[in-house]
């Protein structure tokens, strides 16, 4: 390798303060401007493969559907998305067709799983007040079984008009949505587990769950503001 | 060889006609009416199986000799055993490209990577079965019935799958063969629609399981024996039995609507023959009095933790594992008193 | 480590030095976490070798140009500070480029900053060669970092999907190993190939000890 330290070489002269401190600073100056520039360059390239990355994974699941837009679901109504999500809002993206007319909610819902956060986006429809869509966005579930959420056909078909009405109270979902062993499912809002993953899907159902009882309380009463593309 | 007028030696002095090769011949002819039993019960299918993982074990513990440039060690029985063993613990339709693979992984990775026999750590033959459940777990949970009509004169079509092809799904072929077969073991069919198996159908064999452990009665006077000729040590499977009983039990008493009763448990799966042939392997198991009645209660007990809260329907493999890998520990911690020494205890 | 010989290295011998002779993962045994973690498959193999062999050539390439003006003091903080730099850059690089593969490494691209290949490489090599050594060396980590991590993600891909780089090698019905997939198999298939090299090694060469000529493993 690189010449080994002689043990008859002089020690080497202690370094002065203003050396380290002139080496660290300039050192530091070029990191950062290597950052930024990074940043800089990229930011443009990121933004859109993130766009396209959100348009296919809510055009998926809301069939028809040709632009979306962000928004987020504040306490004093529906507000465009921009920056970060505001304290007490809920990011939900509306899907419109090419007429411009609004085909569905999609809205990303997330649970611990098996193996880590299970993340989920989901369409609701506005009109049958169900969610009738549901694609995973992100897992790390074991192969051959949790992950099985984003493929049996039998597990994606509890989401085709899984209830989500409101309930008398229109601060919470008139039923919780939870999941249930597979086979028993009775009542329009809840999800048959798929045998051997039922971990992962409950994990689905916690996350639609959570999302939606935060999401559509202050969504449904400005529904009527969203009917046109913006 | 010409002796000495007088030879000065230590003990022992008597010694019994013991070597690995006698041991594993008897612990063979143990193993031979399960294997036919099993065969019986489900025919043609199970004897390629019990054929294939043999010849398997045996391949690769001969190329492992040839990489690792000794002897053969094929005489000793060892890898026969295991390959006998592993078999029986399979689905008797498994696919026999899957039982190959159980087999090389048994040897390979549960003995010659240790150094052969008398030094691996863990039982070879649930090994290779582990491997295969972490490998090919749609394949290993999926059964035939037993006692089918045509099994000696038909293969499973499960059975001849190409290697590394994915087994055809056989529930229709299971139904048309054998009326109401549901295709699920007693403990699962205990755990997910708690429904319990007569005892009559296990002491028959009529029941769905791996290949070699139905019949209880058959592996306890196989191993009976064994233990008589004293090669396998009695307590260990004493020990498991009777604390997967108790084990058993005291749920019984606490919930008797949700928990089957000892006799379910004791017969269900695979644990007689886990407790008779693969605690009890001298290799992997305790030497000492007192750690062989712990290494036998952890395993009965352990099995019966995983049965009843774990996501598995059985347990027995998992925790023979386990205990083998406690084994060396347990050991240490059990050393009988030497006489004039202090208890281990005591020692400050 | 061996000590210097009278002769020293080719720039052609420096290059290849981390393919083979120093490989860092089948022979020095660096950087395992990553290449447990991220070799299910061979294009997550891939894209970390490559993003791994960013942050180290330029690192390399950067410490080494500055090396005189480094008092040995503030030595670590500043290497620290540059591998952090590229570090950040390769993650909006990669961002730019593939979300997919950006959500498939997950957190092990910023954890490249702990690969202890980078600083190890930083301290032991670049501080003490001039620029374009100290490169060629870097690259050749580099590779030998992605054909080790390959290696392991082909056949895990192989036989846990059936796949490689996603096209499928056998038709529909073949039977994917579950196992290779999780991390059972990552150990299974590493030690397969250490197996494979510590043989291959001894046949070659054959040494009267019988030590296998191995480091300690670091995440």
């Amino acid at each position: 390798m690189s010449a080994p330290p002689r043990l008859d070489a002089p020690l080497p002269q202690p370094a002065s303060s203003t050396a380290m401190l002139r080496t660290l600073g300039l050192v530091a100056g070029l990191c950062g401007i290597l950052i930024v520039s990074a940043y800089q360059g990229t930011q443009e390239a990121v933004t859109a493969n993130r766009k396209i990355a959100l348009e296919r994974a809510v055009f998926q699941i809301i069939p028809g559907a040709q632009r979306v837009d962000e928004y987020f679901a504040t306490r004093g109504g529906l507000v465009p998305a921009q920056g970060n999500v505001p304290d007490g809002a809920v990011k939900f993206y509306a899907a419109y067709d090419t007429a411009g007319k609004l085909r569905g909610i999609a809205a990303e819902g997330a649970a611990r799983g098996y193996a880590d956060t299970v993340r989920v986006l989901y369409a609701y429809d506005p009109v049958r007040r169900v969610i009738n869509g549901m694609g995973v966005i992100y897992m790390r579930e074991t192969p051959g079984i949790g992950d099985k959420i984003a493929t049996d056909s039998a597990f994606l078909r509890n989401f085709q008009a899984l209830d989500a009405s409101l309930g008398a109270d229109p601060q919470t979902l008139a039923n919780t949505i939870r999941v249930v062993k597979q086979g028993s499912k009775q009542h329009p809002w809840e999800i048959d587990a798929i045998s051997g993953a039922t971990i992962t899907s409950k994990a689905v159902g916690r996350g639609i769950n959570d999302s939606a009882g935060r999401l559509l309380p202050l969504l449904v009463p400005h529904l009527a503001s969203l009917k046109e593309a913006r | 060889m010409s002796s000495p007028l007088t030879e000065l030696r230590t003990a022992p002095h008597v010694k019994r006609n013991l070597g690995v090769e006698r041991i594993m011949s008897h612990v063979v002819l143990a193993l031979l009416p399960i294997a036919a039993f099993a065969v019986w019960q489900y025919g043609l299918s199970a004897l390629a199986l019990i054929i294939t993982v043999i010849a398997s074990c045996l391949l690769t513990e001969r190329l492992c000799n040839r990489l690792g440039g000794v002897a053969s060690t094929l005489s000793d029985g060892s890898a026969t055993i295991t390959g006998l063993l592993l078999a029986l613990t399979l689905p008797p339709a498994f696919p026999l490209w899957m039982g190959a693979v159980a087999g090389f992984m048994a040897i390979a990775l549960g003995k010659a990577l240790f150094g052969g026999l008398g030094f691996n750590v863990l039982n070879p033959a649930l090994v290779g079965r582990a491997f295969v459940q972490a490998a090919f777990p749609a394949a290993i949970t999926s059964w035939v019935p037993a006692y089918a009509p045509e099994r000696f004169s038909a293969f499973v079509p499960t059975t001849w799958t190409l290697p590394f092809m994915t087994p055809p799904d056989i529930s229709a072929w299971a139904k048309a063969a054998v009326d109401g077969f549901t295709g699920a073991t007693p403990l699962a069919r205990w755990k997910f629609e708690n429904v319990l198996t007569s005892p009559i159908d296990f002491l028959s064999g009529a029941v769905t399981a791996s290949a070699g452990e139905t019949s209880a009665i058959l592996i306890l006077l196989c191993g009976l024996y064994l233990a008589a000729r004293r090669f396998l040590d009695w307590r260990i499977p004493v020990a498991v039995l009777a604390s997967a009983a108790l084990t058993a039990w005291i749920f019984q008493l606490m919930d008797p609507v949700r928990y089957p009763d000892p006799l379910f448990a004791l017969l269900s799966g695979g644990l007689v023959i886990g407790a008779m042939f693969m605690a009890t392997d001298m290799v992997t198991s305790p030497v000492t009095p007192l750690g062989v009645w712990l290494y036998g209660v952890f395993i009965g007990v352990l099995t019966m933790m995983i049965r009843y809260f774990g996501g598995l329907t059985e347990g027995v493999m998992y925790a023979i594992l386990f205990g083998n890998a406690l084994a060396p520990l347990i050991d240490r911690l059990t050393p009988p008193r030497v006489f004039g020494h202090p208890r281990l205890w005591s020692r400050s | 480590m061996s000590l210097p010989g009278p002769k020293p290295r080719s720039n052609l011998e420096e290059l290849l030095e981390g393919i083979w002779k120093q490989n860092p993962v089948f022979i020095m045994m660096l950087g395992m976490c990553p290449t447990l973690a991220v070799s299910v498959s061979a294009v997550n193999a891939l894209s970390m070798g490559l993003a791994t062999g960013f942050v180290l050539s330029g690192s390399t390439l950067l410490v080494s140009l500055i090396r005189n003006i480094v008092p040995r003091e503030v030595r670590i903080a500043t290497y620290i500070l540059i591998i952090a730099t590229f570090v950040t850059v390769v993650d909006y690089l990669i961002q730019a480029i593939s979300l997919a593969i950006y959500e498939a490494l997950g957190a092990f691209i910023q954890l490249i900053v702990v690969n202890c290949i980078i600083l190890g490489r930083a301290e032991a090599h670049a501080a003490r060669n001039p620029p374009l050594r100290a490169l060629l060396n870097a690259l050749g980590m580099s590779m030998g970092f992605t054909i080790g991590l390959l290696a392991l993600g082909a056949v895990r891909e192989i036989l846990g999907a059936g796949k490689l780089f996603g096209i499928s090698l056998f038709g529909p019905d073949f039977q994917p190993w579950v196992v290779m997939m999780l991390p059972p198999g990552g150990f299974f298939v590493l030690g397969a190939w250490l197996l494979f090299f510590n043989w291959f090694n001894r046949r070659k060469t054959p040494v009267a000890s019988d030590k296998p000529a191995q480091g300690h493993a670091h995440v």
